[in-house]
Parts: C-alpha cells; structure tokens; sequence
C-alpha cells in the first residue's frame, strides 16, 4: 500500500479544482444566460442538440465533479464523522460511479 | 468549545467545506433530472413546470450562490497553495461573500 | 498595598484529564502576567498547583496553557489584557495529554517534529566547499520568515485540524520542515518531502490559520505549510518522490 495515497487524492482534488474553476465559470454565466423565461426541453435540447463541443465540455466537466466532490466528501466523512476504511470507500467509489454515469448518460441523452 | 474562532479564515474554511458538501449531494439529483430526458421530452417538462415555482427558484439562486462562493473561496486557496503568498489574499474572503451574493441575486433577478 | 484591593475570580483546571475546575479568589496588581498570578496562588494558596515555566521572559516556549479559551505563553500575558468580567478561565493546552493541573504531555508534539524530519541533516560526504547564503537570498529568507519557533504549542493546540485528525503532524513541525527545505546546506529532501505527505501531512492543513491567530511570536505556519503543499505537489508530478 503506497503510504502517500492521502496527498495523491489531495492533489488530484486540487488539481480538479483547477479545471472546475474553468468549467464552473462558463456554466454559471451559461445558466444565467439561459434561466431567462424558464425553462424548457425544447429550449434546451435546441442548444445541445447535435452541439458536440458542448458535450465534450459536459462530460470533462462531469468527470472532474464526480472526482472533486467524492473526494471532499471522503475528507468530510473521515475528519467530521469519524468514518473512514474499507466501508467509506466502497460508497464513495460508488458515489463516483453513480455520478459518472448518470452525469454522462444525460450528457448523450441532451447532445446525441 | 474553544473560543479562537476568531479569524475570518476560520469562517472562509467552515463555508467552504459546508457549501461544498451541499453541492456534492446536489449533485446526483440534478444529473438524475437531466438523466429524465431519456424517457422523453415530457418526462422533463413535467420536471421543469415544477421547477419554475418561485420557491423552486429561490432554492435554486441559493444553490448558485454556494456555487459562486465555493468557486471564488476555492481560487482564494489555490492562490494561497499554489503562488506566493502575500498579504492582500485577505481581500479574496471578502471578494469571495460579495461576488457569490452578486452571482445569486443576478439569476434570481434574471429567473423572475 | 491596600486592604479593598480588588479581586479577580479565577477557575484553575485541576488533576488529570477527568479533572475539574477549582476557584480562586486572587488580588488584581497592575499589570500582572498570568504567571504571576499562578505564582501567587501557589505560593500563598495551594502549593500543590502544577504549572510549567522556566525563563519567564517569553523565551523558552514552557509555559503555554488555554488562557480564556486561547492558547497563550503565561508570561507575557498581561491579566488586563485577557481578563473578561472580572474572570479568568486556565486550561492546559488543548489537543494534547493532560499530566496533571496545567500540565501537558508534550510528547505527540515533540514526536510528529521528529516525524516531519524538523532535524537538520548535513551532507553524507565531507563538505569540500561551503555554500555561501547571501541574506537577501529568496531561499534564505523563506528560512528566516519560519525560524523562530520556540516550540511552545500554541498553534498545535489551536489547530482546529489536529483536533480532528489527531495523525496530523500539525503547524509547528510542518512549518520546522518548511525552514530546513529551505535550508541549502541540510540535505534530507527528498525523504522530508516524503515524510512531510503521508497520511497525517501537510495536505490535511485547512488554511483556516487559526496557527497564525495565536503564535506569539506573529509566525505564519499557514504560510509555511501552503509552501510545503506546492513543493510536494511540484516533486510528485514530476515523479521525483
């Protein structure tokens, strides 16, 4: 077992910050673009649609927020509720899992 | 209890952490919305009418809010972390608690 | 000095870690430092009071305890500085063993300094040429801004981050590592690079610089412990630990 996996999750939590300062930015500006006159499907599939720039940008961004709130979390659990190991782990790693795919499916399911 | 929370440091890690938290359990419900269009564009409407009650969109502008704030306090720590530090990143705090109040009250002003 | 002196109330924590507060009555003299304080209820009151000092002049780092809550040296604590209501409230220092009355036991603090590397280690091989230090050198001046710690545990005990992850190696042994990785003529990196980012390292910092409130002698181990974050991060991207 590698005795500094601790600082790896911490960089590769950093370092998802830094790509989720870029995502984040564009995503508020886009949503405070597009909430004008609600929302609808139609409006939204209109945008995404066939958009594949957009689905790329999605499905990163997906990645690196499964990434980045999984491993908050694991700190969170570990340092406010005591719970740490084997049994946190196993969520979190489902917890990421759930969020990549369900992230990524509505990704394809608004895009393609 | 001890007393010395007394920095406004202490309060910008207690937000962070906090904020974070909320979005990452924000997460799977949101992409489980989005996951809806894959059932069809109905699926979704039906969602979205819901989602256009004004208390709906009160929680959501919070939502953006603890977005914008654990955006902006999220820069302030890799500012710290990553470059030299110097003593105006003091300011990020306070630039962090007005930007992200900004950012809530734009999309509340532009969702109405 | 007069008979109506004034009088201040103080609550002494006393025994182990199960112990108890007990209450003094103690004449308020201008500008008495809480040692003083403590020095007059153990020689006119109780003698049995346990409390550490030796240098009285802020110094030698001993005499540190939770003074209205705060971690602070006793001696250079005016009693009219920090007394809130006529009360003053005295701990020992948090996050750490209680001995007995406002003794601690130092040992976990003093061991995560030897784990963090906070030992200057010279070159293997005999030094043919000495590194000349310019004291404008950017490096030299990192050292310099970490190098006066006296070991007194002020900011281990306020750290809210040892008190919830008690592997953590803490403020004042990070920001030591920091000064010696500074140090041109110590020649322990890479292996301090490692030993200061296992699982209790300087990752778990949470930049809430409560260490910075309370060191007495202004340090910044918030400071320190960011620069440590970015070496390792540097060095493990690199592949060079």
């Amino acid at each position: 077992m590698n005795k500094r996996i601790e600082f790896k999750l911490w960089l590769a939590h950093r370092l998802s910050a830094m790509a989720l300062g870029l995502f984040v930015v564009v995503h508020l500006a886009g949503m405070i673009i597009a909430i004008q006159g609600g929302l609808s499907s139609a409006e939204i599939l209109q945008r995404t649609s066939g958009n594949y720039a957009m689905g790329l940008f999605y499905s990163l961004f997906t990645i690196a927020a499964a990434t980045h709130s999984t491993i908050g979390l694991r700190t969170v659990a570990r340092e406010v509720l005591g719970w740490g190991g084997m049994s946190a782990n196993f969520v979190l790693i489902a917890f990421f899992l759930f969020l990549c795919a369900m992230g990524i499916s509505a990704v394809g399911g608004l895009v393609l | 209890m001890k007393t010395n929370r007394d920095k406004k440091e202490y309060w910008a890690s207690f937000v962070q952490r906090w904020s974070g938290v909320a979005l990452a359990l924000f997460l799977p419900f949101h992409f489980v919305v989005l996951s809806l269009i894959l059932q069809g564009e109905h699926v979704l409407d039906g969602f979205l009418y819901w989602a256009d009650a004004p208390l709906v969109k009160f929680a959501e502008a919070g939502l953006v809010g603890l977005l914008a704030v654990h955006l902006l306090g999220g820069f302030r720590l890799l500012v710290i972390e990553f470059f030299a530090w110097k003593e105006w990143q003091g300011y990020l705090i306070s630039i962090a608690g007005v930007g992200a109040t900004a950012t809530g009250c734009l999309f509340l002003l532009r969702a109405f | 000095m007069e008979d109506n002196q004034k009088k201040i109330r103080v609550s002494v924590w006393r025994g182990g870690e199960d112990g108890t507060f007990e209450s003094f009555q103690v004449p308020y003299v201008e500008d008495q430092t809480i040692l003083d304080l403590l020095t007059h209820v153990q020689r006119t009151v109780d003698n049995s009071l346990s409390y550490r000092f030796a240098c009285r002049v802020g110094m030698c780092g001993s005499c540190a305890m939770q003074v209205n809550g705060k971690p602070r040296w006793t001696c250079r604590t005016l009693v009219r500085s920090v007394i809130q209501d006529g009360e003053l409230k005295l701990e020992p220092l948090s996050n750490l063993p209680v001995v007995k009355d406002l003794v601690v036991d130092m040992k976990p603090f003093f061991d995560k300094w030897q784990e963090a590397k906070g030992r200057f280690e010279p070159s293997d091989s005999p030094v043919t040429e000495f590194v000349p230090i310019k004291p404008d050198d950017k490096q030299r001046q990192k050292a310099d801004e970490a190098i006066e710690c006296i070991n007194c545990g002020c900011c281990y005990a306020a750290c809210d981050v040892v008190e919830l992850n008690p592997n953590y190696l803490g403020p004042a042994a990070l920001n030591r590592a920091w000064s010696l990785i500074n140090d041109a003529k110590d020649f322990a990196n890479p292996e301090r690079l490692k030993a200061v980012s296992g699982d209790g390292g300087c990752q778990n910092c949470h930049t809430n610089s409560q260490c910075v409130a309370r060191c007495p002698l202004q340090l910044n181990p918030t400071r320190s412990i960011a620069g440590l974050k970015k070496a390792v991060s540097l060095a493990t991207l690199k592949g060079e630990i």
